[in-house]
């Protein structure tokens, strides 16, 4: 095994949380090495360059590990998932195939024990992270409109995306009903930002943007980190955290891209793998001195996962509406975000207001939906859909349950040899309670619009996955992996700094909520750097 | 690779599920370009793709083609209908290479062209509407 020279701060991932932090911690001018299992990806070799633009959604660009199933990706064993993983393996992470649809948690998210009476509230409260939220909103480059009743005060950098035919259509039927609607923020460029272009509307925009518009971090956060002095490896897969007798982390053990195992050593780890890959790696470095897994003795590593049950509802309009132009999302709902005694659930969803999809996908989702016939009457059928479509998606807050869990696989492995994970994931009566609310409501608006041949989608079809609560915070070492500022109870020297950390699940899509609390976590061990391990 | 007569099924699946239609301007999906571009990009697919031409083969008695239209529609409709993993890839990489085709996209209104580097216009909308929205009280909990 080959050895390397020793850094001061390792991180294991370089997507939206690793960016954020190997950003942050740069300015302490520590030597700072990210390892990455994937590649750059160019943006050259973005679908929408090309005429199969429709097509590598469902193999090479999927969100799906599983479908991808890249050289860089890790198979996932989700057989025992009603949801799926979604995830991607290279600079930029999930960045690179997310929507760029920017909500952040409320406040209430923190405190969902004392104000709701469940779970429990985060040890951090939205107000220790508002100063770090805007920060991530100029660092990604975030277009919305200041002044929206539904969620706290904030001050996205550029005006937001157009509402479109689509949007004016589900205004007007949201102001039918009464209920609130706003523009959704979004880390897509309206003008031009920071050698950013502005959007053309491509309007595929989660499986990467050839223009560039849509804040990634291989675009945002990791030039500025690698011209500050952090170093950044590419096709650097590591397998297991090695630790010493005194019970510290000492590096990491990783293969690099000839396959040829390497020691990292460094005095600092911080993890960032996503709300799946975390624990896997965790429990993956289990060893005699820990052998439940590293960081483990609470026995919460890879429970708790969340997965945000994402039902989508769509219906067809009689107006030719935007289609697959434009963002995909253009407002949401905070409407019935918050808890409600009156309803037979707590906590609540954000109503996603999105537009149509692209002539393909159409076809394809059509099918599937039973709305499209083989046969003659095929294209009378799809003439009625291609350019009529509204959809909205119901993003659940998901609260954690124990048996929901991350495990290593005794199977399966990636091409490393390194064993994969297995998902067990079920959805919580609590939640389900909150799906069919949700899908009722956005029903109604469907109906309020005139939309026809309503139709729900509830789970596995959807856009889900997002991978939380893994190795969850907490000021207890018995019932949580890492202390209020991202530390270890058990490794003094580990951090975790993604989506894992996550107490609740929230009703939104979480990576700015991921990205403040790694500048929140990187913050504080700067402000504890003469005693991080006290 | 598929075999010839896997080929020829393909063929008269495809043209049984999306029929040429000379009204719309619109080819079959059995048209030679087409079938052409679903050999050449089904890549990792072919396996259900070669599953699923089985299985409507199998459910004909190998006669598929020379069933009459009706039943041959009645036919694939009741094999999608099942919803199976190959069925759903075979519906996928014909749309998918369908719903690309210049002929096609021409009808339909689209210009047949990668959406980058020209993109497409999307009007602002009516922003109007949200005065309704501006004055309501704060619906969010304050914690503090």
């Amino acid at each position: 095994m080959t050895a390397n020279e020793k850094v001061d701060v390792l991180i294991v991932g370089a997507g939206a949380s690793g960016a954020a932090v190997a950003w942050s911690l740069a300015e302490t001018k520590m030597r700072i090495l990210c390892l990455e299992q994937g590649d750059w990806i160019k943006s050259t070799e973005f679908p929408t360059n090309g005429r199969d633009w429709e097509a590598r959604r469902y193999t090479d660009f999927a969100i799906s590990p599983n479908h991808r199933g890249r050289d860089t990706d890790y198979p996932v064993n989700d057989d025992a998932s009603i949801m799926k993983v979604a995830n991607f393996n290279g600079v930029g992470g999930g960045t690179v195939i997310y929507t760029a649809h920017w909500p952040r948690m409320h406040p209430s998210d923190f405190k969902v024990k004392s104000l709701d009476g469940v779970a429990d509230d985060w040890p951090v409260d939205y107000w220790a992270l508002e100063k770090f939220f805007e920060e991530n909103d100029r660092m990604m480059g975030v277009s919305g409109l200041a002044g929206d009743p539904g969620v706290p005060p904030r001050h996205p950098p550029m005006p937001p995306i157009p509402m479109g035919k689509t949007g004016t259509k589900y205004a007007q039927a949201m102001n039918k009903l009464g209920w609130h609607w706003w523009p959704s923020d979004t880390t897509i460029a309206t003008r031009e930002y920071e050698g950013r272009a502005a959007c053309i509307n491509l309007g595929h925009c989660t499986p990467g943007c050839a223009q560039g518009a849509k804040a990634s971090t291989d675009l945002t956060y990791w030039p500025l980190a690698i011209r500050a002095g952090v170093e950044l490896r590419t096709r650097c897969r590591v397998r297991e955290i090695t630790t010493g007798p005194d019970g510290m982390a000492t590096g990491v053990v990783y293969y690099d891209a000839q396959g040829v195992e390497q020691f990292q050593p460094a005095e600092v780890v911080i993890v960032a793998c996503n709300g799946v890959g975390t624990p896997r790696l965790l429990l993956n470095s289990a060893s005699g001195k820990f052998p439940n897994g590293l960081a483990n003795s609470s026995d919460q590593v890879g429970r708790n996962l969340m997965m945000h049950p994402w039902p989508i509802v769509s219906g067809y309009v009689e107006d030719m509406v935007d289609g697959g132009r434009g963002p995909i999302t253009c407002m949401w709902s905070k409407e019935f975000y918050e808890t409600d005694p009156k309803r037979d659930f707590v906590r609540g969803y954000t109503l996603q207001l999105g537009r149509g999809t692209g002539p393909a996908t159409q076809a394809i989702v059509g099918a599937a939906a039973g709305h499209l016939p083989w046969g003659r009457d095929h294209h009378r059928a799809y003439l009625e859909l291609l350019d009529h479509r509204v959809g909205i998606g119901v993003a659940c807050d998901d609260l954690p349950e124990a048996h929901n869990r991350v495990t290593i696989d005794p199977v399966l492995k990636d091409s490393n040899g390194i064993p994969a994970p297995r998902v067990d994931y079920t959805i919580g009566e609590n939640t389900r309670r909150m799906m069919e609310h949700g899908i009722a409501r956005a029903t109604e608006i469907l109906a309020a619009a005139g939309a026809k041949r309503i139709h729900t989608s509830r789970t596995e079809l959807n856009y889900p996955g997002h991978l939380l609560g893994t190795a969850r915070m907490g000021k207890d070492p018995e019932r949580s992996v890492v202390n209020e500022w991202g530390r270890s109870h058990d490794v003094k020297n580990l951090f975790i700094v993604d989506g894992s950390v996550f107490v609740t699940g929230g009703g939104v899509n979480p990576t700015s909520t991921i990205q403040a609390l790694a500048l929140y976590i990187a913050d504080q061990m700067k402000q504890r750097l003469a005693n991080l391990f006290d | 690779m598929m075999t010839d007569d896997e080929l020829r099924d393909l063929r008269d699946i495809a043209g049984t599920m999306i029929p040429a239609n000379a009204g719309r301007n619109l080819p079959g999906a059995d048209d030679p370009a087409i079938q052409a571009d679903i050999v050449k990009t089904v890549g990792r697919d072919l396996p259900r793709v070669k599953e699923a031409i089985a299985a409507i083969a199998a459910k004909s008695d190998g006669t598929f083609a020379s069933l009459d239209v009706d039943r041959r529609e009645a036919l694939i409709n009741e094999y999608f209908a099942g919803k199976s993993a190959p069925a759903a890839t075979l519906g996928r990489v014909i749309l998918g290479a369908y719903y690309r085709d210049d002929r096609v996209l021409t009808a339909l209104g689209w210009e047949p062209r990668a959406p980058f580097p020209k993109g497409f216009t999307v009007e602002q909308g009516d922003w109007s509407l949200l005065d309704a929205v501006r004055n309501r009280p704060q619906l969010w909990r304050d914690d503090r």
